[in-house]
């Protein structure tokens, strides 16, 4: 037998498929302005173990030579991540959906032992309350968290001189963009592990995002008559 | 393939578990692939667009001049750009533009041009300048590119400026243009911006006079601006309600690129 399990709300989907070509466009056009300023890198001293990026990077992409039409883009994107963001948060708090995303007590020890578990190092998985497990809710509430850094960041660099306090608490104007940089490689490797992750959980999963429920295979049942006899 | 579209057009009480997940399958996916087509559609109409004489595609210059007006209704412009102790200024301060300064300058001869309403024009020189009150500002210069360095300018307040040369009237339009003196490089600014107590006719950098490339004689300098509106060497200078010309926005640039 299978049965239908409810998993994501339509809501949830919808702020999910409009964010990812939102996203991508918010860092293509940030890779835009960027590449104005490439300043940043990896390394100690005078030694560079990666730099932010090679010329080969921008030749691939095309990025050279765009950064007014970078930041035109950046600053037409900039609402719908913005309105998008803000109605998921506050969908999830109104829907009591944040139960399921946000850690737990013992999720960060927890989440080590999912991790060793995807690793193939453990064998057990840890028991799993709700929909996602504890690395999940880890990941699914930083990513939240990065989010509105990126925002308030972004508008501390946009107007350091009018919202100069929220430049200043966002670590001042250099700090601030490269807090603004670093959330958006963050953003990279999440994007990395999650498609790792969805084409690893397989179709059942993945179509959830879409139809939002999952089927699952429910034990072979008596027959209602029987029982009524 | 009829059975496929009965279960697919069938009411849910109607089908067993296994044509539901079908039926649901294949509506959720449906909509799924005409939001992605559509998003994607979307796109390409946004990059079909032509740039225009605007310097940017239509839509994107709307959006740029909507922002501007989103964020000026909570944003008064009045707050001050954090200033800083004079050790903190770079000693040799980046220079990033040369547009409107390559033309030999003729220092001899050189006076701002100020066209008042009445048509007539001031000729101002920056020995003019200097008898008016000196202003000294150390702040973060903030480059379009995204790099800033603090440095360290002096001259005239531009209000002082307006005071003593009786151009209250003029300030009543809505904008300033500025040109240097071979048109190579212009910009507009909106009145409450170079109106700000910061923003200075500047003929002096770290204490001595400006140098060629940082815009001798005589250049602006508007903290709440990038540095693309801090014209170097002030040829004219105009008032008017409508946008003066400005270079950077003829090459898509945001105009009011207030910070």
């Amino acid at each position: 037998m299978t049965e239908i399990v409810k998993k994501h709300p339509l809501a949830v989907r919808w702020f999910h498929w409009i964010n990812f070509p939102v996203l991508a466009i918010m860092i293509w056009s940030g890779l835009l302005i960027y590449w104005a300023n490439d300043v940043y890198r990896i390394g100690f001293g005078s030694t560079t173990l990666l730099k932010f990026f090679p010329k080969s990077f921008y030749q691939a992409l095309n990025l050279e030579r765009h950064l007014a039409e970078g930041m035109a883009y950046h600053f037409l994107f900039m609402w719908l991540f913005f309105l998008n963001g803000i109605a998921y948060v506050v969908y999830t708090i109104f829907s009591g959906e944040w139960r399921d995303l946000v850690p737990l007590k013992g999720s960060f020890k927890r989440s080590w032992q999912v991790l060793l578990h995807d690793l193939h190092i453990r064998k057990s998985a840890p028991p799993v309350k709700g929909k996602y497990n504890d690395a999940q809710r880890i990941a699914y509430t930083a990513i939240i968290i990065m989010g509105i850094g990126s925002l308030l960041t972004g508008l501390a660099i946009y107007k350091p001189v009018q919202l100069s306090w929220l430049c200043w608490l966002m670590g001042g104007y250099k700090f601030a963009r490269i807090l603004h940089f670093a959330f958006t490689i963050g953003y990279v490797l999440f994007f990395l592990i999650h498609i790792f992750q969805v084409i690893r959980a397989g179709w059942n999963n993945f179509r959830a995002m879409i139809t939002g429920f999952e089927v699952r295979k429910t034990k072979e049942e008596k027959p209602v008559e029987e029982i009524s006899k | 393939m009829a059975n496929f579209f009965t279960t697919i057009f069938a009411k849910n009480s109607k089908l067993s578990t296994d044509q539901l997940i079908l039926k649901k399958t294949v509506i959720s996916f449906f909509f799924f692939f005409l939001f992605a087509g559509a998003a994607f559609w979307g796109w390409k109409w946004l990059r079909h667009e032509s740039t225009s004489a605007k310097g940017t595609r239509p839509l994107l210059r709307n959006v740029l001049n909507t922002n501007e007006s989103i964020f000026k209704t909570f944003l008064s412009g009045k707050n001050l750009a954090k200033e800083y102790p004079l050790s903190k200024a770079v000693s040799n301060p980046r220079v990033n533009g040369y547009e409107g300064i390559r033309s030999p300058l003729d220092s001899a001869n050189w006076k701002m041009n100020v066209i008042l309403q009445s048509g007539d024009t001031l000729k101002i020189t920056v020995e003019d300048l200097q008898k008016l009150p000196k202003t000294d500002i150390v702040f973060d210069f903030k480059c379009i590119e995204g790099w800033s360095q603090v440095t360290h300018w002096a001259g005239v307040r531009f209000r002082d400026f307006v005071k003593a040369f009786g151009l209250t009237d003029e300030t009543a339009k809505k904008y300033v243009g500025l040109a240097t003196p071979d048109n190579g490089y212009y910009v507009g600014i909106d009145m409450p911006c170079i109106m700000h107590p910061q923003t200075i006719l500047c003929y002096e950098m770290n204490g001595k006079p400006l140098p060629l490339n940082q815009g001798y004689p005589l250049r602006l300098i508007i903290p709440v601006k990038y540095g693309i509106k801090h014209l170097k060497r002030i040829g004219t200078m105009y008032f008017d309600n409508k946008r003066p010309p400005d270079y950077w926005y003829e090459r898509g640039y945001d105009y009011f690129s207030g910070l």
